[in-house]
């Protein structure tokens, strides 16, 4: 369980997240939605610690992020940033034996080395694995820190905006992923999203958020509304039920 | 594909090490290579007290500055920075200059310690610049990094000159090693310790290369691990200034050209690169004793030729592919 208690952090005048407290149980999918400049991805940032809040606290699994060992929270909490300026000239295959590093500080054995293979298969690069990443294009970059995320194998594992970069058929099969790592027994998946149909596809719970706020959480069914689309987003649309999912038609 | 594995490459560098190290152990003014390898008259003396400290001196020296510059390229995340671009080198110097003026006569330690700590200050100022700075083109940082040492350089000269030490300011410009004598270079084997210590830790300085939220991300205590890193650099390069001079480029060029064969996981890569670094320097030698025997050209200045060059064949070749 995630548990945030009233989180605030402004930047200089602006409050770019207010006061925000949401629980995260245990499992499934949770899609954060909202437009630019809602605050998503500083609220991802404060959860994953690379930033920290003006006030407010975070806890996942009991553990305030801010006062426990990195290791310990490395094993519980994955996070995959939108941009990756990465110095290092490494290949696929040594970028994401880094995501074992929580579990084997640097000396993998035997059960890391399938981990790894595992995972980049999984984002279908293993017929690449020995390129290095300034060899490859932004949406296999893409991919290969996804795998990092999943060769790390931790508890909560949280995206942001990782459909940036990727066409159709890996925007898809990479929800597909998330949607199988969710299913996983103990294992829970966050995510930013822009896309509020691939939301609708595949999250279990929605959260929108909106000038720092949430406003509005729930399953798809309730969240994806008319008012939603004119409410937060400001276009004007129709949303159709399509054997049982929300579909978002926008007005031409 | 036809690149050299890493055996392969440290296979080749080990051999030309040897090879470059018995030259060095061999030539040299005043003396027939003959005698000394005979050991006639003088010969073992000579070798003694001049070509073997020279020759180890050499090879830390080199080691420790490739193995700088790769941690600092990590550190800033910036393939152009190493402790000349990054005012490291121009703060020791500074920190030299003032034992010389504060503390006169005090022991070789008291000033390597007191550079090492002035380094260490000048680069956490070069990483705060330009982590504040809005930076367009990565060119950027070596650049204000260059900047910066320009404004320690100037605050050397001026101190030196309004206190007549411009003389003693001239012996640590310019790497030479020819001043190297048994007794005079032994510091420098804190080098080898500190080299060591990066390759225990080169997996932690690998991940610190791809950015703070990758290091957090996995769990590793990022401001920690960089203040390290600027140690080890700030010592290796302190010591170096204090026993021979700086001797610019070689953490640009060694790094660069094994990342090119090996890539930047330093498991990996750091034994390639202390080797590369230490064969570098060792052969800047060789030839400066060379070209104009009896004579010779510093390292340091043959290492601005070869290094400058280097570097401006590397950032047009940046250019030409995927930076």
């Amino acid at each position: 369980m995630i548990e945030i208690d009233k989180i605030c952090k402004r930047y200089g005048d602006t409050l770019v997240v207010d006061t925000v407290s949401l629980a995260i149980p245990h499992g499934g999918v949770v899609g954060i939605v909202g437009p630019n400049g809602a605050g998503k991805s500083t609220l991802l940032s404060i959860i994953s610690r690379l930033m920290k809040s003006d006030s407010g606290s975070v806890l996942v699994d009991g553990l305030d992020v801010t006062k426990t060992p990195g290791r310990e929270l490395a094993r519980r909490l994955s996070v995959m940033r939108q941009e990756n300026h990465v110095a290092a000239r490494l290949t696929i295959r040594d970028l994401v034996a880094f995501g074992r590093f929580p579990h084997n500080r640097g000396r993998p054995n035997r059960d890391d080395q399938e981990r790894v293979a595992a995972a980049i298969a999984f984002v279908g690069l293993d017929a690449m694995a020995d390129r290095f990443l300034d060899q490859l294009s932004g949406g296999q970059r893409q991919r290969a820190f996804v795998a990092m995320a999943l060769a790390q194998d931790a508890d909560y594992a949280l995206f942001d905006e990782p459909l940036n970069n990727l066409d159709i058929h890996h925007a898809v099969s990479m929800m597909r992923l998330f949607r199988r790592m969710g299913d996983q027994p103990g294992k829970t998946v966050i995510v930013v999203l822009h896309d509020l149909n691939v939301a609708a596809t595949y999250a279990d719970r929605i959260v929108v958020m909106q000038a720092g706020r949430v406003v509005g959480d729930g399953p798809p069914s309730e969240i994806i509304t008319r008012s939603l689309l004119s409410d937060v987003f400001c276009v004007e649309g129709d949303v159709l039920d399509i054997e049982g999912r929300r579909v978002i038609s926008v007005a031409p | 594909m036809s690149v050299p594995t890493r055996p392969v490459l440290l296979g080749i560098l080990l051999i030309t090490t040897v090879l470059f190290a018995a030259a060095s152990l061999l030539i040299g003014g005043g003396y027939a290579w003959s005698d000394v390898l005979t050991l006639k008259g003088d010969g073992a003396l000579v070798l003694a007290a001049s070509r073997v400290p020279r020759t180890v001196a050499l090879l830390l020296s080199g080691a420790g500055l490739a193995v700088s510059g790769i941690l600092m390229q990590m550190i800033a995340r910036n393939r152009f920075v190493e402790p000349s671009t990054a005012g490291t080198v121009e703060s020791a110097s500074l920190g030299i200059l003032l034992t010389l003026l504060l503390m006169p006569g005090s022991p070789v330690i008291v000033r390597m310690l007191v550079a090492a700590l002035v380094a260490l200050a000048g680069s956490a100022l070069f990483l705060m610049l330009i982590s504040r700075l809005p930076l367009g083109s990565v060119l950027m940082v070596p650049l204000v990094g260059i900047m910066l040492g320009g404004i320690f350089d100037a605050a050397t000269s001026f101190l030196a000159y309004r206190f007549d030490l411009l003389q003693s300011l001239g012996a640590f410009g310019s790497g030479d090693f020819s001043i190297v004598l048994r007794g005079r270079y032994e510091f420098l084997w804190i080098i080898a310790g500190l080299v060591a210590a990066a390759y225990a830790t080169a997996a932690r300085f690998t991940i610190l290369g791809m950015g703070e939220a990758v290091a957090v991300g996995v769990g590793l205590d990022y401001r920690r691990l960089v203040i390290f890193g600027l140690i080890i650099v700030s010592v290796v390069t302190a010591a170096v200034v204090v026993t021979v001079g700086a001797i610019p480029f070689v953490g640009l060029i060694v790094p660069n050209v094994v990342s090119l064969f090996l890539g930047d996981d330093l498991r990996r890569s750091l034994p390639v690169v202390a080797t590369g670094g230490a064969v570098l320097v060792l052969a800047s030698d060789v030839v400066g004793r060379i070209v104009i025997a009896p004579y010779e050209i510093p390292v340091g200045t043959i290492m601005g030729v070869v290094g400058s060059l280097g570097f401006l064949t590397f950032i047009f070749w940046r250019r030409g592919h995927a930076a």
